[in-house]
């Protein structure tokens, strides 16, 4: 199930400089494993030793936050778009 | 940049990897904050209770353990506010001991922000800036502001459009940049991550923000100084981004590590508005998971629907053995009117959300009546003069007559003993 995958500018030197690649997985944990066949490296910034999703680390699927939906359970269909962003710390 | 003696560089808190001591805010590996690291052997044996006291009255007497290389260049009096022993307040929540840090009346501007803008104009001039920022929906503003025109820096402030007028009036006045964006905070922040990537600012809680938030230890330190070098057993803080109260636990287990107080058993409780409550609703229903929310409460200063630093408040909470609770708008403008009654303080909306909180986790019995209480108030009624309204009392209006006032007194007095 292809998926489309949005790589942040700070993650894109793991992904030989794509904004954009493609990857297969029924949910966000296989996708991860995919990237990770694909860019090895990517997949330890992406989720901490425990398999957890780093704190810091955004993940959307068509526009939803996955630690609303089933996080790292959450299923993907073929044409699903995926973004990874980092998230923003600001203050007041 | 050579580290100094006290400062081994920065670190991230989520992985822990190191960094120089630069202008630096995020974790290029796992984006997360990043915090000044301390080298707290070498403090060790130069901090003790003799050479902060022969210090001067302001956060500066705590230098030793801020993140500046050398003297500071601007905010000198900041800080050093007074802690109040509350005896009227005490006696009308039936609790024994209870204290009011006071920093409604902090220098210039009149909030705690004084003392972290401080810490990083100083900084930001160690750097070499010649330009500071920041994004704000009020204190922080006026603070940036101030200290930027004692600093004879540039300013420039990024508010959300609608801001109040007092907030406008109050930063417009030292002469800065003031850009009043069409958008709601978060977008002010985001806007301002973005320009500080290209213009080089120093924006002081963004790049600047692992320094900054260091001045925030001071409000810690200071309780414990003014309290006779000892931890209070019970502090209630308020929680906006949730720096706060992560930074006063660092301070207190700074100066116990350091051999300047015993070993700390204090217990720290969270307060927020009803209407912007996500630490609080982490901390009842223990749980790590930050929701965020969309802010709807009169307590503009404490409201951030993300808070940057909410697993880090929960955190300390739960480490304590503390509590949390959430204040509806009724009852924080019910506890701003209390706190002026009793004690002839006068704090905004942030310090009636910590009070209000206060008063019903002591009904509630999370805190004990027994042992000593501090209620941490952030910032000046003044500031926010609009919501009080309906629970100012009347005025006594009269003709220009002693018998017109007699009158009027004696109505009172019927009133009175009604």
């Amino acid at each position: 199930m292809p998926v489309l995958v949005r790589i942040p500018t700070p993650l894109r030197r793991v992904t030989n400089g794509a904004g954009e690649v493609h990857a297969k997985g029924s949910d966000i944990a296989e996708l991860i494993e995919d990237l990770e066949r694909q860019f090895p490296g990517l997949r330890e910034r992406l989720v901490e030793d425990s398999g957890e999703l780093r704190r810091f680390i955004n993940v959307y699927v068509n526009q939803e936050d996955v630690r609303f939906l089933a996080g790292r359970g959450t299923a993907l269909k073929d044409g699903d778009e995926v973004s990874i962003v980092p998230a923003i710390a600001g203050g007041r | 940049m050579v580290p100094t003696v006290k400062v081994r560089g920065l670190k991230c808190r989520e992985c822990g990897r190191g960094y120089p001591a630069a202008p630096l805010h995020v974790c290029e590996f796992c984006f997360g904050p990043l915090e000044v690291d301390y080298h707290y052997e070498a403090l060790r044996k130069l901090v003790t209770r003799d050479r902060i006291a022969a210090g001067p009255p302001s956060i500066w007497r705590y230098k030793d353990l801020l993140p500046v290389d050398g003297d500071p260049a601007v905010g000198h009096h900041a800080g050093f506010t007074p802690l109040v022993r509350a005896r009227n307040l005490a006696e009308e929540l039936g609790v024994r001991e209870l204290y009011v840090k006071n920093d409604s009346v902090c220098h210039p501007t009149w909030s705690f922000k004084d003392r972290v803008v401080a810490v990083a104009l100083t900084k930001a001039k160690e750097f070499g800036f010649d330009t500071v920022a920041c994004a704000s929906t009020g204190n922080l503003a006026n603070s940036v502001a101030a200290h930027a025109a004692e600093a004879r820096l540039r300013s420039f402030i990024f508010i959300p459009a609608d801001l109040e007028q007092g907030k406008i009036v109050g930063t417009l006045v030292y002469a800065p940049v003031l850009v009043a964006v069409e958008g709601t905070y978060d977008e002010v922040n985001r806007l301002c991550s973005e320009v500080a990537d290209k213009y080089r600012w120093a924006f002081v809680n963004i790049n600047i923000r692992p320094y900054y938030s260091e001045g925030s230890k001071t409000y810690g330190y200071e309780i414990a100084e003014q309290f006779g070098w000892r931890a209070p057993a019970q502090i209630v803080v308020p929680c906006a981004a949730g720096s706060l109260i992560t930074k006063i636990w660092k301070a207190l287990k700074e100066l116990s590590a350091l051999g300047l107080i015993d070993t700390v058993k204090t217990r720290m409780y969270a307060a927020q508005a009803a209407g912007c409550g996500p630490i609080v609703t982490m901390i009842k229903e223990r749980s790590e998971m930050l929701v965020p929310v969309r802010p709807n409460t009169v307590a503009k200063s404490l409201a951030m629907g993300n808070p940057a630093d909410g697993v880090y408040a929960y955190r300390v909470v739960t480490e304590s053995g503390g509590a949390a609770e959430h204040a509806t708008d009724e009852e924080i403008l019910d506890a701003m009117a209390l706190l002026a009654r009793t004690e002839g303080i006068f704090t905004e909306t942030a310090g009636g959300v910590t009070l209000a909180a206060a008063k019903k986790l002591i009904e509630q019995g999370s805190i004990s009546r027994d042992e000593p209480i501090v209620i941490c108030i952030t910032g000046n009624g003044l500031k926010t003069v609009e919501v009080l309204g309906s629970r100012l009392a009347e005025t006594v209006r009269i003709r220009p007559s002693l018998s017109a006032f007699d009158r009027a007194l004696a109505d009172l007095k019927t009133l009175t003993q009604a």
